[in-house]
């Protein structure tokens, strides 16, 4: 803070700069370059010529987008009424909704994706009794629907979270200023409301696109094939490593993904809209009409339903002896479960080692880089905070593929690193940096500085005042990013798919994908499922355990 | 936008008003008549009731019994946006979306006036508050004298038959707070908008209104102008909101047509000028304000009652000197003015505090 110059800082720093070149710049960047040169290295554009060339990638191209963009649009609407009941009015479903804004989020959509196509497929239990009592059926799992459904199921909950804390953040004073002024109803709505909660809208929103955009799982489990991710998927592990067009879709999506984050950062700048004083009030609440209630009470039972379904179908599904055709199944078992902890205990362990490591590595790296941000004036210490972000804007099988790549034939004590888990751990552990930075730099800034300057004032070193008071301060915060970093990486699919070369190191995510594969193998895919789903249902508990206690300690600090 | 400030003075009436949040009683039996074109200040301690009262005004609170009559009509169940009754909010509410222009013509769009009405009209109020040059910033681009400005100009752009305002300049620093005080005083006699003002500061409110109504856990303590409740508080409550008070314990005893004997159990008998609502007899307070005591080394004249002491404390406020002397009736406060040739007096010095009859407020217990 004081010194011009700090070698500790600057080394760690160092450190974790060339970490994060190594395993993201320059992997992504080679991606890139491949994309834009011929084998001899000079540039060229050939390879998007002959992209856009191929009917099969204009249409993955045209069907990512617009997948991408109806799950955002679907998820809005799903999003909006919910969020609106919570602010607007006196509603006891408010703890309903807000059940609802974690449940999907603790199981990865390509793990109820198999569940719900025997719900809601052509053949699933909905279809099936529409068909029996009115003759017709949805098509709700057919092709790019399918896909829509799931994810959006699986991500409004970005939506409502964001739009939600956005409309609670507004003073009243605002929407009072707008009545005494003569606006009213959808006016007033129109005019100030909803602009001021634009901003948390926009972020939950691109959030969505984003995450849909990227998703490999969902559509490989729903054997949708003519999207962006699984066309680079395929390209590379059939075509071969040398494929070019592989990468040009690697380019595009990084492109898309990056612009999603440009087009939400261009959105939100200068538009702090958080107007809410210390000890304002927020928008004023309104009692429900019975009619208002109704509606509100069962729009919020039909998501519930609806977003339990995936939960509920792997569950059936991995207690089912036979299910097909019927609308539920025709006897139970419990032999999915033993056949699970006889074949893939190892899987189970290769996930706690892999996430485990992973998380360290990221609560290391962001209490790191939160303390080198808010308490150093180091040049540059805002470029690595930049970096680790932008791993969220990279698709898992992009930094696959950058991997497998980047380090074909290096290897590490005696091992090839491609077909070690270590790069699976290393993908890991930048895929979910961003999570855990974000939460140490949370605790961190409402640290006042004031208390490590007592504890220098006392004659306390740096050193020993991280040790004595950063540390201890920050450790709640530290133990939600881990919680947050491991149980995300739990379910990690996209980089893994890629980097996994010999079964015996395969984690979890990977078995539940290569169960899910077969019809045989759907059973004990649900079961490895419902355990995945327990180990992150878990996790969440507990880290909202720690925010929540973390809470106390700043309370009772202040 | 004044050329005629007569036409849209309108009174401001609140009857039998009562509120409160489940079993809290905010505001009770609230009897309230501001006059046409009167600054009127509601003062109390926060929880007092009064910007319960003045957002039941704008139609933001619902009473649960009594009315609110604007002009002598009831506007109790008229909602906020169809009152005509402007409000100034404590923390702006600029919304920060727009820029200041836009904030400004919001209400005159939400009138449906004419595109060249708004603009004519936005810039008028803008040129009236000072800030005609800023109209294309956003209000996080101003200063927090320039947003409160703003924020008035937004809510007298709309011409509104009462202006309404909530601690307008409470998130203010003391300088600037004082200037804009000023310039509020000039601006609502401009207009000639009745105009009611919330504050908590005792001082804002004497110096900017025509008249006060000082609240107190929801009830209206007392009404009339700053002189009247500077000098004759109706009760203690009202004479220590507003200003600094010394008080005597006591009772009085026998009265004869034109005094009343007061008998003060630490300072013994003397006699008093009897005043219109002066209790026959029993427990009462005497009152003084600390201007009204001279500072002796010995009682100089009969005309006032004398009480010995030791000055304990001492401080110096500019104009004047306060002293702080205990006295068998307690720690009382005495201010001499600081003019070159009065004598000064020490912590530790014997002095006597001498108050003339006619300075003494006999308040009932």
């Amino acid at each position: 803070m004081n010194s011009r110059y700090a070698p500790v800082p600057t080394a760690v720093a160092i450190a974790i700069a060339i970490f994060l070149m190594a395993f993201l710049i320059v992997p992504v960047l080679s991606v890139v370059y491949i994309a834009f040169s011929n084998a001899d290295g000079s540039l060229t554009l050939a390879h998007f010529m002959s992209f856009f060339d191929l009917t099969l990638m204009r249409e993955s191209f045209w069907n990512s987008l617009y997948v991408a963009l109806m799950t955002v649009l679907m998820a809005s609407l799903i999003a909006l009424p919910l969020a609106y009941f919570t602010v607007r009015f006196e509603f006891r479903g408010a703890i309903l909704i807000q059940t609802l804004g974690v449940l999907p989020l603790i199981m990865p959509p390509f793990v109820g994706a198999a569940a719900m196509q025997l719900l809601f497929g052509r053949s699933g239990s909905l279809n099936l009794l529409l068909s029996e009592w009115f003759g017709f059926g949805i098509p709700f799992m057919e092709g790019l629907n399918g896909v829509i459904f799931v994810e959006s199921l699986h991500y409004f909950p970005f939506i409502l979270l964001n739009l939600t804390m956005a409309l609670n953040n507004i003073d009243g004073a605002m929407e009072e200023a707008a009545q005494n002024l003569g606006a009213s109803g959808l006016r007033l709505f129109r005019r100030v409301v909803f602009p001021l909660a634009m901003p948390g809208y926009v972020a939950g929103a691109s959030l969505v696109f984003l995450k849909v955009y990227d998703d490999l799982g969902t559509p490989l489990v729903l054997n949708v094939t003519n999207m962006l991710a699984p066309q680079a998927y395929l390209r590379i592990t059939s075509i071969g490593l040398e494929d070019p067009i592989g990468y040009v879709i690697c380019f595009i999506m990084v492109a898309f993904s990056l612009a999603a984050m440009w087009l939400s950062v261009q959105v939100m700048r200068g538009k702090d809209y958080a107007t809410l004083q210390r000890g304002g009030n927020s928008l004023s609440k309104r009692r429900l009409t019975p009619m208002h209630a109704m509606l509100a009470y069962g729009w919020t039972v039909l998501v519930l339903l609806l977003v339990l379904s995936p939960h509920l179908g792997i569950l059936l599904l991995s207690l089912a002896k036979v299910w097909s055709y019927s609308v539920l199944p025709d006897a139970y078992t419990l032999a999915h479960y033993v056949t699970v902890f006889q074949d893939s205990s190892r899987m189970m362990a290769n996930t706690l080692l892999y996430c485990g490591l992973a998380a360290l590595i990221d609560v290391v790296l962001g209490a790191a880089i939160a303390y080198l941000i808010l308490r150093t004036t180091l040049p540059g210490r805002q470029a690595l905070d930049f970096m680790a972000t932008a791993a969220l804007t990279i698709p898992g099988v992009v930094l696959g593929i950058g991997y497998l790549r980047l380090f074909k034939g290096v290897e590490m004590g005696g091992a090839v690193l491609t077909s070690s888990w270590v790069l699976i751990m290393i993908a890991y552990a930048v895929r979910r940096l961003p999570y855990a930075l974000r939460s140490c730099m949370a605790v961190l800034q409402q640290m006042h500085v004031s208390l490590e300057e007592a504890a220098e004032n006392l004659g306390a070193g740096k050193l020993r005042t991280i040790r004595r008071i950063v540390l201890p301060l920050m450790i709640g915060g530290i133990l939600a990013g881990f919680v947050t970093s491991f149980i995300t990486a739990t379910v990690e699919l996209s980089a893994t798919i890629l980097l996994v070369n010999a079964e015996r190191l395969a984690p979890m995510s990977y078995g539940i994908y290569l169960y899910m594969q077969s019809i045989a193998g759907r059973g004990p895919g649900a079961a490895l499922g419902v355990i995945a789903v327990v180990i992150v249902a878990l996790g969440t508990y507990a880290s909202h355990r720690f925010i929540a206690s973390r809470a106390v300690q700043i309370e009772m600090k202040g | 936008m004044q050329n005629e400030p007569a036409h849209n003075k309108v009174r401001v009436e609140a009857r039998g008003v009562a509120l409160a949040y489940g079993k809290t009683q905010v505001l009770r039996d609230i009897n309230l008549m501001v006059e046409p074109g009167e600054f009127f200040a509601l003062l109390g301690p926060s929880g007092s009731g009064k910007s319960t009262l003045l957002r039941l005004i704008a139609g933001f609170n619902i009473a649960q019994a009594g009315s609110i009559l604007i002009d002598g009509r009831d506007i109790t169940a008229v909602p906020p946006w169809q009152r005509d009754v402007g409000m100034v909010f404590q923390s702006y509410a600029l919304w920060p979306h727009m820029t200041v222009a836009q904030n400004v013509a919001f209400g005159l769009e939400e009138r449906r006036l004419s595109r060249d009405e708004v603009k004519r009209r936005t810039q008028a109020a803008l040129d009236l508050v000072g800030l005609g040059e800023f109209a294309a910033r956003r209000p996080n681009q101003l200063s927090g004298g320039q947003q409160q400005r703003v924020a008035l100009a937004r809510t007298i752009a709309i011409e509104p038959k009462v202006l309404l305002l909530d601690e307008p300049l409470s998130n203010l620093d003391a300088r600037l707070r004082v200037r804009m005080r000023h310039e509020l005083t000039l601006l609502q006699k401009k207009l000639g908008i009745t105009t009611i003002f919330v504050t908590h500061d005792q001082e804002e409110a004497l110096t900017t209104s025509d008249r006060i109504a000082v609240m107190d856990q929801g009830v209206i303590q007392q009404v009339g102008t700053p002189t009247q409740l500077y000098d004759s508080p109706a009760n203690r409550f009202v004479a220590e909101f507003v200003g600094t008070i010394n008080l005597l314990a006591g009772s009085i005893e026998s009265e004869t047509a034109a005094t009343a004997m007061f008998m003060s159990p630490d300072l013994g008998r003397f006699s008093l000028p009897r005043s219109g609502d002066m209790p026959e007899h029993g427990p009462v307070q005497l009152l003084f304000r600390p201007h009204a005591a001279r500072v002796r080394t010995a009682p100089d004249g009969d005309d006032a009652l004398w009480i010995p002491g030791t000055l304990v404390t001492r401080e110096f406020l500019g104009e004047s000197v306060r002293y702080g002397v205990e006295t068998r009736a307690g720690m009382l406060i005495a201010d001499r003015p600081h003019l070159s040739g009065e004598p000064d007096y020490a912590p530790g010095q014997a002095v006597h505090l001498g108050i003339s009859a006619s300075q003494l407020r006999v308040l009932k217990t």
